[in-house]
């Protein structure tokens, strides 16, 4: 099976191609250039030199969220683009679950972080446990200070990655009392290998969507609609 | 593969002149649009997905929301552009998409989404600005049309008077300083408890009025004859109604957008014959979503008529933002020889004639 990948979830741009158990190819840039700019011809450079023929892929895999609004929305374009040129299937991996998927294997607890702006990240806690993938709190956007107490509250060793991770780093030195680590450079990121290999699972185990039907998955109102909801309840509690 | 795939299928299409096919694609609003066109004036589809609903209760395009759907609809809209003309991806010579001018989180739908399939089928990808395809939507039913010729592009983001002096050629003569003819429409429609959108309401509204009852100004640029001003008609109608309110005296709802309407079309009629007597050309073409209001429609062909101009208008259904109006843009960027890369970006603020 075969599998194309893309994460344009963060500030991350990543593209893979990864066969049953062989990752092919994988470009990852992290930069300030749009997405728009990078990522099409990052998979043409990637397609070109491993002479990828588009017609032998099975699925064509994307971060489907939550993220950036507008860098979840270049990546699914992107794989509607090609599920419908090609006539191939979506596979929508959350974005969270990938990350966490950097870091197979790893003992204690992981805990994504994503910088989703107003004090809050899209996080969740994921575990191996004997080599299976246990999602311990699934993926939403919380308050820093909320998923920190989550992570204590379970009592065990925990590793941090993302781009919240940064922004966060002082609460987390601040308020964690567990034993704790950070992600190193090659791992703390979006990569779309991690992306191409859970998809493969949820290829397999038939999660799949068409190009036409997919659409990313934000976990969040547009702020309009947040604030149309608000003064309606405010309305209504009036009456 | 690559490059050399596209540019010898470019070299190929050109050899067969006269038979291009072009898939169009246009997100740059509330409108999420695909078409195929042959040979730049043939229109084999024109699939529009209006979100206008989907707006109303904010009463303005919400940029978030807008870009929300577009995703949701993109793909099928293209299906069925390419099933109603019967086309599958190999009868394709060149994929046209709308990279600007716009709201950015929009345009990046129609933009990626292009440059993807531009990349699986190794097709051609041309960029085409918004406006260019406004103007162009006129070849699609006027066969005759050709180059040069002067056109009054209104709609509700764009006031634009422009000398088209060979395809694909601009030369802007006048713009609007502040609001766009369509934005005043909306303003207007709002005080008068129309709601959105503001220019067919009160197209339709004003034809109970009176057009002569309220003297508004007509605004014009000192030093500028071709530029536009709608903010102070619009804040001449606000006073109007807010010192007749103080006043308590009965407000005639459609006599004030029968007389508003009258300010915007003299002024906007004015001014584009202006420009075309300067010009010395004969040709007088209106484009963009305003070109559909009756009134306007009106002023300007009889005002041609009397000046022996010959004028051209698209259809309704062109001067909405489509796609069709796009692939034609797009069919003589082609044959110039535009080609754009997978790197092409959604440029909000793009400009007419300066890329």
């Amino acid at each position: 099976m075969k599998i194309l990948a893309i994460d344009s979830s963060g500030l991350v741009a990543s593209v893979a191609v990864a066969e049953d158990d062989t990752l092919l190819a994988e470009y990852t840039v992290n930069y300030k250039k749009t997405h728009s700019q990078t990522l099409l011809p990052m998979m043409d450079e990637v397609t070109r030199m491993i002479d990828l023929d588009l017609q032998s892929l099975d699925a064509i895999a994307v971060a489907g969220g939550p993220g950036s609004f507008t860098g979840l929305r270049i990546g699914s374009a992107t794989a509607k683009g090609l599920g419908l040129a090609l006539d191939l299937p979506l596979v929508s991996v959350p974005t969270v679950d990938a990350l966490a998927w950097n870091l197979y294997g790893f003992s204690g607890n992981i805990c994504p972080m994503m910088d989703a702006r107003r004090s809050q990240v899209y996080t969740g806690i994921y575990s191996f446990e004997a080599g299976e993938f246990v999602t311990k709190r699934p993926q939403e956007p919380m308050a820093v200070a909320d998923i920190l107490q989550a992570v204590n509250d379970l009592g065990q060793d925990v590793i941090f990655l993302g781009d919240g991770v940064p922004v966060y780093r002082e609460m987390i030195l601040k308020q964690v009392a567990v034993p704790y680590q950070f992600a190193p450079a090659h791992l703390n990121r979006q990569r779309a290998a991690s992306v191409a290999v859970l998809a493969m699972q949820y290829y397999k185990e038939g999660k799949i969507q068409t190009a036409d039907e997919h659409k990313p998955e934000y976990m969040r109102l547009s702020q309009a609609e947040r604030e149309r909801a608000a003064q309606k309840k405010e309305e209504g509690q009036k009456v | 593969m690559g490059t050399e795939g596209i540019e010898k299928k470019a070299m190929d299409a050109n050899e067969r002149l006269g038979d291009v096919c072009i898939l169009a694609i246009e997100s740059s609003c509330d409108e999420t649009a695909a078409a195929v066109v042959r040979n730049g004036r043939e229109v084999l589809s024109n699939i529009i997905f209006s979100q206008i609903d989907l707006h109303k209760v904010y009463g303005g395009v919400v940029p978030e929301i807008a870009s929300r759907k577009h995703i949701e609809k993109i793909n099928q809209v293209i299906r069925e552009a390419l099933e109603v003309a019967g086309k599958t991806w190999d009868d394709l010579d060149a994929i046209a998409v709308t990279y600007g001018p716009g709201l950015v989180g929009a345009l990046l739908v129609g933009v990626a989404e292009a440059k993807a399939i531009s990349y699986a089928r190794k097709l051609p990808l041309v960029g085409v600005h918004h406006i260019e395809g406004h103007i162009s939507a006129n070849y699609i039913e006027n066969k005759d049309l050709e180059p040069p010729f002067i056109c009054l592009v209104v709609s509700g983001g764009h006031t634009h008077l422009v000398r088209v002096k060979d395809y694909g050629e601009y030369e802007i003569l006048g713009r609007t300083r502040d609001d766009a003819a369509g934005e005043a429409y909306d303003k207007v429609a709002r005080a008068i408890g129309l709601g959105y959108p503001g220019g067919p309401k009160i197209d339709c509204l004003s034809k109970e009025g009176n057009p002569d009852a309220i003297a508004f100004p007509k605004a014009k640029v000192a030093g500028a004859p071709y530029d536009f001003s709608f903010s102070g008609l619009k804040s001449a109608v606000l006073n109007y109604l807010n010192g007749c309110r103080m006043k308590g005296e009965p407000i005639s709802e459609a006599d004030v957008a029968a007389s508003f309407q009258k300010a915007v079309v003299d002024v906007l009629v004015e001014h584009a014959m202006l420009a075309v007597k300067e010009s010395g050309l004969d040709k007088f073409a209106l484009a963009g979503g305003v070109a559909s209001n009756s009134a306007l429609r009106a002023a300007a062909e009889s005002a041609c008529q009397e000046r022996g101009i010959r004028f051209y208008r698209p259809s309704p259904i062109f001067c909405t933002d489509n796609a069709a109006m796009i692939g034609a843009a797009g069919y003589y960027e082609y044959r110039k020889g535009v080609r754009h890369g997978l790197d092409l970006n959604a440029v909000p603020n793009l400009r007419l004639g300066e890329r």
